[in-house]
């Protein structure tokens, strides 16, 4: 196998997918929390996808289109380079998280300003750019109101698209009254009044701004384009009225013509916030005299994607477009919210992506692919048709074959059972023998399942419970009615 | 080797390694197929289908809409202006969508482009036309071409009126797209006003941009 460059970054969990999972699934007031926005998501998608009969066209579109543009990638980041750059654009390249960091880092201080606006966007918290901004003594304004509320409550984000989803309104109303300086006291928990709060928060800070930093939602080759999706209009304050923007744009963000919006404006929003059109969407290309930053950078970031791309069974996951619909749709994201992922792409995404742009030995993301119950909700969901449920089921095969040949309990296990179930006769003596040996613990029991084994069968009931040998196999019974 | 040479070789590796299949056999659907008119029917650009469509959905993502004939646009502005400091307009702005405005025009760029500052005062409303309008998801395109003017404009105020010949009304996403000559330009997409789902994901109204969207569908219009 060849050697892969594999990303750095909050895209590694530091704690075992379970370990986190039991944490979370104590806190009922985030299971509410999440039940209810996740029920309230599912329900515009379900109702704004339906008015498109096309639906499924679309989503084969989508899917062929970055088929098509990670086939020809090379191409298509030479030709994207030599237009944005034609039109003023000064185009950088990041081999991972903390070369993109510093790059950003040092335009930033090349300015000498000390304060940046921040559009909401996954690959700069994927790189930590915040962190390291703030160790060369920047701060980093985070402007989109679930970004704002997390940052204001210094916590980490949960949700691809509402990072503050675990959040309910009266939380909120909390976060704001403890943390915004300068806010009312009496500020109750309507959502529009939150939202007056956070315009009010942030105008100031966009009116004077001298540097935008923001993401992209894609990357157009054919004109050197870059596009932001968003709704408040965080984002087109950030793009317009700085003199300097900064965009980190994943490699994977390419398509090839200005005319593949077409499929992607449909998918995208009905996708994410279920609405047939986010309020704003802003295109710009390189510097335009006289309208908005006349000092215009693009770092584009490999950090794992290339390693990701070298997985013929793997790579598909590089055509998300971050809409998070497989989140919203996932039975084991709503139970146990995004920080049980541990990085910064939560659910069935994320459990296919971390460990593939940070590798499975990169702390425990090992763990991360048996994060799902292989229910395939994700990818009835996914507007890019990537098929998570394959992906997760060939990352544990890769995970588990890399161990193959070192001892392990659950192969002992497996080992001694294969031995057993190898003979009839066998199995049926150890089913006997089982029997035997659980008659005890059936007296006055009316649950044919224990809670918990002791060690070391306690591995197996942590999560679930045992099941007791039955009183009678199918085959005794069978014997017994008919022979 | 330099950044952009290792990624660029890295990226060829990984293809050469594990080459993709060509044309994956089983998407032939076509992106051909995929057409927003398909949605409304046979709703021409223009169309009264297609205007009513258009309507329908900026309402429904809470703008307000008028239809008015060429003639009474002026009035229309003036009376949707009652309460307003004073208008920004892009300097091409037609004389007549203000003839009934008595109050302070601001025009940008003539002779001096407008501050920020200045946009931002209290009650200063945004009055400009778009590029092209998108039915089946109630989207103005502005491109900053003719009465437009820079995205500043129609970002700072807290009102934008948007005025909309029924000619600039497209059914679908790709003939919005389709229409506009120029992608290099300064694009925006604006849907309804400014709105925010991060709490508990559902739609509220009223964030950064503006609060208040006025659309002017003018019906008669060439």
């Amino acid at each position: 196998m060849t050697t892969v460059d594999r990303g750095s970054g909050h895209i590694v969990t530091p704690l075992p997918f379970p370990r986190y999972a039991a944490r979370e699934l104590g806190d009922a007031q985030l299971r509410t929390n999440l039940r209810r926005a996740t029920h309230t998501i599912r329900d515009k998608r379900l109702r704004v996808v339906g008015e498109v009969p096309e639906w499924e066209a679309l989503r084969w579109a989508g899917a062929a289109t970055k088929d098509d543009a990670l086939a020809r990638l090379p191409a298509l980041l030479e030709q994207f380079e030599a237009a944005a750059t034609a039109r003023g654009a000064t185009v950088h390249w990041a081999r991972d998280a903390t070369e993109a960091s510093a790059i950003v880092t040092d335009l930033v201080r090349s300015t000498g300003t000390t304060e940046v606006v921040k559009v909401k966007s996954m690959v700069t918290q994927e790189i930590r750019l915040n962190e390291t901004l703030a160790e060369a003594g920047i701060a980093a304004v985070e402007t989109d109101l679930a970004e704002l509320i997390v940052q204001l409550a210094d916590d980490a984000p949960s949700h691809i698209l509402v990072p503050a989803i675990h959040y309910n309104r009266g939380q909120i109303r909390d976060i704001f009254r403890a943390r915004m300086a300068g806010v009312d006291p009496d500020l109750g928990d309507a959502p529009a009044a939150l939202a007056e709060a956070a315009r009010r928060h942030l105008r100031a800070k966009f009116l004077t701004a001298k540097v935008g930093i923001s993401g992209a939602n894609f990357a157009i080759a054919e004109t050197g384009t870059l596009v932001v999706v968003e709704s408040e209009g965080n984002g087109r304050m950030c793009l317009t009225l700085p003199e300097t923007l900064i965009s980190v744009v994943g490699i994977e963000k390419l398509l090839p013509r200005f005319a593949d919006l077409d499929v992607f404006l449909q998918l995208l929003p009905r996708s994410s916030t279920g609405e047939r059109m986010n309020p704003y969407t802003s295109l710009w290309t390189g510097v335009t005299p006289g309208d908005g930053p006349q000092n215009v950078h693009i770092v584009l970031l490999d950090n794992g994607r290339t390693a990701t791309l070298a997985d013929p069974h793997g790579r598909e996951a590089l055509r998300c477009i971050r809409c998070s619909a497989c989140l919203n749709v996932c039975p084991v994201y709503e139970r146990v919210g995004g920080h049980a992922y541990g990085s910064v792409y939560p659910g069935p995404i994320g459990a296919i992506i971390s460990p593939q742009l940070a590798g499975q030995d990169a702390g425990f993301n090992r763990s991360l692919p048996y994060a799902s119950t292989l229910c395939g909700a994700c990818f009835d969901a996914c507007p890019v048709r990537i098929d998570i449920p394959r992906i997760l089921v060939h990352l544990r095969q890769s995970g588990v074959d890399a161990k193959r040949g070192r001892p392990s309990a659950e192969r002992t296990a497996m080992r001694a059972l294969s031995f057993l179930m190898r003979d009839r006769r066998r199995y049926a003596a150890a089913l006997r023998a089982a029997r035997r040996g659980a008659a005890p613990l059936r007296l006055g029991r009316r649950r044919d399942t224990l809670r918990r084994l002791p060690w070391p069968l306690s591995a197996w009931t942590t999560s679930r419970d045992a099941p007791l040998p039955p009183g009678e196999t199918f085959r005794e019974w069978w014997s017994r009615e008919r022979a | 080797m330099n950044a952009r040479d290792e990624i660029l070789s890295r990226i060829r590796r990984a293809l050469t390694a594990a080459p993709p299949a060509t044309a994956a056999p089983a998407t032939a659907a076509p992106a051909g197929a995929v057409s927003g008119a398909a949605l409304v029917g046979a709703g021409a650009a223009g169309s009264g289908d297609v205007i009513a469509l258009l309507a329908d959905r900026l309402v429904d993502y809470k703008a307000n809409v008028r239809h008015c004939p060429a003639g009474s646009v002026g009035s229309v502005v003036g009376e949707l202006l009652a309460g307003a400091t004073a208008v920004a307009t892009p300097p091409d702005i037609p004389a007549d969508w203000l003839s009934a405005w008595t109050g302070t025009v601001l025009r940008d760029g003539a002779p001096e482009p407008l501050t920020v500052a200045r946009l931002d005062a209290p009650g200063v409303a945004a009055l400009t036309g778009c590029a092209v309008a998108i039915a089946e998801t109630g989207t103005l395109i502005l491109d900053t071409g003719p009465v437009q003017g820079r995205r500043v404009l129609t970002l700072v105020p807290d009102h934008h009126i948007c005025v909309v010949p029924a000619s600039r009304v497209v059914a679908g996403v790709p003939a919005g797209f389709a229409a506009l000559p120029d992608p290099s330009r300064p694009i925006t997409l604006v849907s309804g006003p400014s709105a925010t789902s991060d709490i508990e994901l559902d739609r509220v109204e009223g964030v950064h941009g503006p609060r208040r969207l006025d659309v002017v569908i003018v019906v008669d219009a060439q």
